[in-house]
């Protein structure tokens, strides 16, 4: 399969301002990403509030230029391209938000909201030309008959429905990629598994690929049962593989902590739930965060080797990021 | 089974100018007490609207058209929420019933110290009471009893009590918030989504403190949520809304073992689980329903799977089980 995207040792960094005259304080928001995305693939990146999921999904889009590393798009520098090409490059790449609401200018309609990215990028298409390709991305998304749609304001429908709306307008310029952040957190429970068998759908049909971002352990095994999952922790991957094998028997601690703290839909199951392996509750702060291991912190396994730097260890196809692999208690299930 | 509250047939409406919109409609709940019953339902339920009434604190212009709300205070005690005059009703709340409302963020004061905003409470309470029985309470006994609740929601109470809110992170809050709760030794709580802004690490060290707060100290609780994992492991009883209606009542695994509601089915088979390998989930069909134009017959009929003509026409009794379970469905009419 060739790959869409590779993310190779990517680094982002923001200043922060301390105080009038001393030097700001470098944050290193991520170090040391890895990652490549296949044509028709889906990966999933899971991880809490704040250990850098979003910054990842917007450097994909090119919203953010990281500031270490290289981000190659078709095996070419994204950066070394001219305006030109990279405009071109990022119409392949599209990212559909969390807030569906937000993400719709409220005083557009929905027609004016789709024709917008269309008649910019296709810029022979007729009036005629552009309303077709509305219709025929409306039906795709499950919003029929358009008609009943088009000439409403994002107010006028539901959550779920503005969701689909994003999806139409994310796939109007037949992208390769798709970043969804966080689409269905904020929908309705009961529309949340339709949203994604929705995003299946276009990966199975149109053949895009998905960066599916989430907290939700859940949705990212449903979602991406075939694809890879990207477990992050304070700004590096800790663990990526295969859903199935990270899943089965996960290796790095805050992986497991991570699934033995997820409930799930089943009393009998979940009342018997095992004990969280971790030392505290509070999660440190990037401004503290180690040198070394990132979760050296609330690791009940951590010994003072953890505080080098940490390489990325093979095991099973699964990359992880820990010293102590082969040392740490067995994973049963 | 001991029910420390029962709410009865009750109706809330909030009234608009040209209209009333009925957002709670003949919703009867029993709550067990000692145990930790669930409230599930999507946004626009009612499920929060039904917690407020408990407290009679539904947010104005909405009000309790009828039906009734009993606090088991005692052998053959009863407290009728609604029927409480304002002194004794301010009385009432916070020290019989408190409640944990979603966002704890917000519910703090950021401009008054969590050691001052316990203090107040606790000072204010006091003179709910009539006069001959009030008492002043000291800093010193006030400490000594934050001090206790701090440290049984596992903070540092030294440092907490003198922090602002700014100073916590979200966590911390949500445990400040629950102590805060057990201020005046209530003995229900009502969690109105008390982890939906956190992680699913801190959810869980939450749902293990509140947990032991229900083992310890034998208060019961009302959980709100939308989440049927975390209901599967952390309560005992739940009851199911739709569209300002229960649908079905009963324990925890019964309900899920049988999943009698349509709804209830729908919704327990369409969450995605960590611990199964299954192909594609099937989703509840339609859209949640709007409440100023609801569907005649059951709510949840232009949605259901099992819809059968008179599911249209009229909207279907309570259903009582043999084991005390409850449906509002025509599935099971003839069973009664």
């Amino acid at each position: 399969m060739a790959k869409i995207i590779e993310l190779d040792k990517i680094g982002m960094s923001f200043e922060k301002k301390v105080g009038l005259l001393q030097p700001n304080k470098r944050i290193d928001v991520l170090r040391d990403i890895n990652l490549d995305i296949a044509e028709g693939q889906i990966v999933a990146v899971v991880g809490e509030s704040g250990c850098g999921k979003t910054t990842i999904g917007k450097i994909i889009t090119g919203l953010m230029k990281p500031t270490e590393g290289e981000l190659r798009f078709g095996g070419k520098n994204l950066y070394g391209f001219s305006l030109n090409v990279f405009s071109r490059t990022r119409e392949q790449v599209q990212f559909v938000q969390q807030d569906s609401y937000a993400a719709l200018n409220p005083v557009l309609t929905i027609r004016q909201s789709l024709s917008a990215p269309i008649s910019h990028h296709y810029k022979n298409y007729s009036a005629a030309d552009t309303e077709k390709k509305i219709n025929e991305i409306m039906s795709f998304v499950g919003l029929t008959p358009p008609e009943q749609f088009l000439s409403k304001y994002p107010h006028m429908l539901s959550g779920g429905q503005r969701q689909r709306i994003l999806m139409a307008r994310a796939i109007s310029l037949e992208p390769k990629l798709i970043v969804a952040d966080e689409p269905v957190s904020m929908i309705d429970v009961s529309m949340r598994l339709s949203i994604l068998n929705l995003m299946n759908k276009l990966n199975e049909m149109l053949g895009i690929s998905f960066v599916y971002i989430t907290h939700d352990l859940a949705t990212a095994k449903y979602i991406a049962r075939n694809g890879n999952i990207c477990v992050m922790y304070l700004g590096e991957i800790v663990e990526f593989g295969s859903v199935e094998a990270v899943l089965r028997s996960p290796k790095h601690p805050y992986t497991q902590a991570l699934i033995a703290a997820v409930p799930v839909p089943d009393p009998k199951a979940a009342k018997q739930g095992r004990d969280i392996p971790i030392k505290s509750m509070e999660i440190t702060s990037l401004e503290n965060r180690s040198k070394g291991c990132v979760f050296y912190d609330r690791c009940p396994y951590a010994e003072e080797k953890c505080r080098n730097k940490i390489e990325d260890t093979l095991v099973d196809g699964v990359r992880v990021k820990c010293c102590k692999i082969g040392e740490l208690p067995e994973w049963t299930n | 089974m001991e029910n420390i509250v029962e709410i009865r047939d009750i109706v809330i409406e909030y009234k608009l100018k040209k209209y009333a919109l009925r957002a709670v409609d003949g919703v009867s709940l029993d709550i067990a007490a000692g145990k930790i019953t669930a409230l599930v339902g999507e946004s626009g339920s009612g499920k929060t609207t039904v917690a407020s009434s408990l407290l009679n604190c539904i947010s104005s212009p909405g009000e309790i058209v009828s039906g009734t709300v009993r606090r088991h205070t005692g052998p053959n005690e009863v407290t009728e929420v609604e029927k409480l005059g304002e002194n004794a009703l301010n009385e009432f709340r916070w020290k019989q019933i408190s409640m944990v409302f979603q966002g704890a963020q917000s519910a703090l004061n950021p401009v008054v110290t969590i050691f001052n905003q316990f203090y107040e409470t606790m000072v204010v309470h006091e003179n709910y009471k009539p006069k001959s029985e009030r008492k002043k309470i000291t800093k010193q006994e006030a400490e000594q009893r934050i001090r206790y609740l701090l440290d049984f929601v596992n903070l540092d109470a030294d440092r907490v009590m003198t922090s602002y809110p700014h100073e916590l992170s979200g966590g911390m809050k949500q445990r400040v918030m629950i102590a805060f709760s057990l201020l005046l030794d209530p003995k229900l709580i009502i969690l109105d989504e008390p982890t939906t802004a956190l992680d699913v690490i801190t959810q869980d060290f939450i749902f293990k403190l509140l947990q032991k707060v229900n083992r310890e100290m034998g208060i019961a609780m009302l959980l709100l949520t939308h989440d049927i994992s975390v209901v599967a492991k952390y309560a005992d009883y739940m009851a199911v809304m739709y569209g300002g209606r229960l649908m079905e009542y009963g324990t925890v695994e019964e309900v899920f073992e049988h999943k009698y509601h349509p709804y209830t089915r729908g919704l327990i088979d369409s969450t995605p689980a960590i611990n199964k390998d299954v192909g594609l989930l099937r989703p509840i069909g339609g859209e949640p329903p709007d409440l100023l134009n609801m569907p005649a017959g059951c709510k949840f009929h232009p949605r259901c799977p099992q819809c059968k003509e008179i599911c249209k026409q009229s909207e279907p009794k309570t259903v009582t089980m043999e084991t005390g379970h409850r449906v509002k469905c025509f599935l099971y009419e003839d069973e009664a």
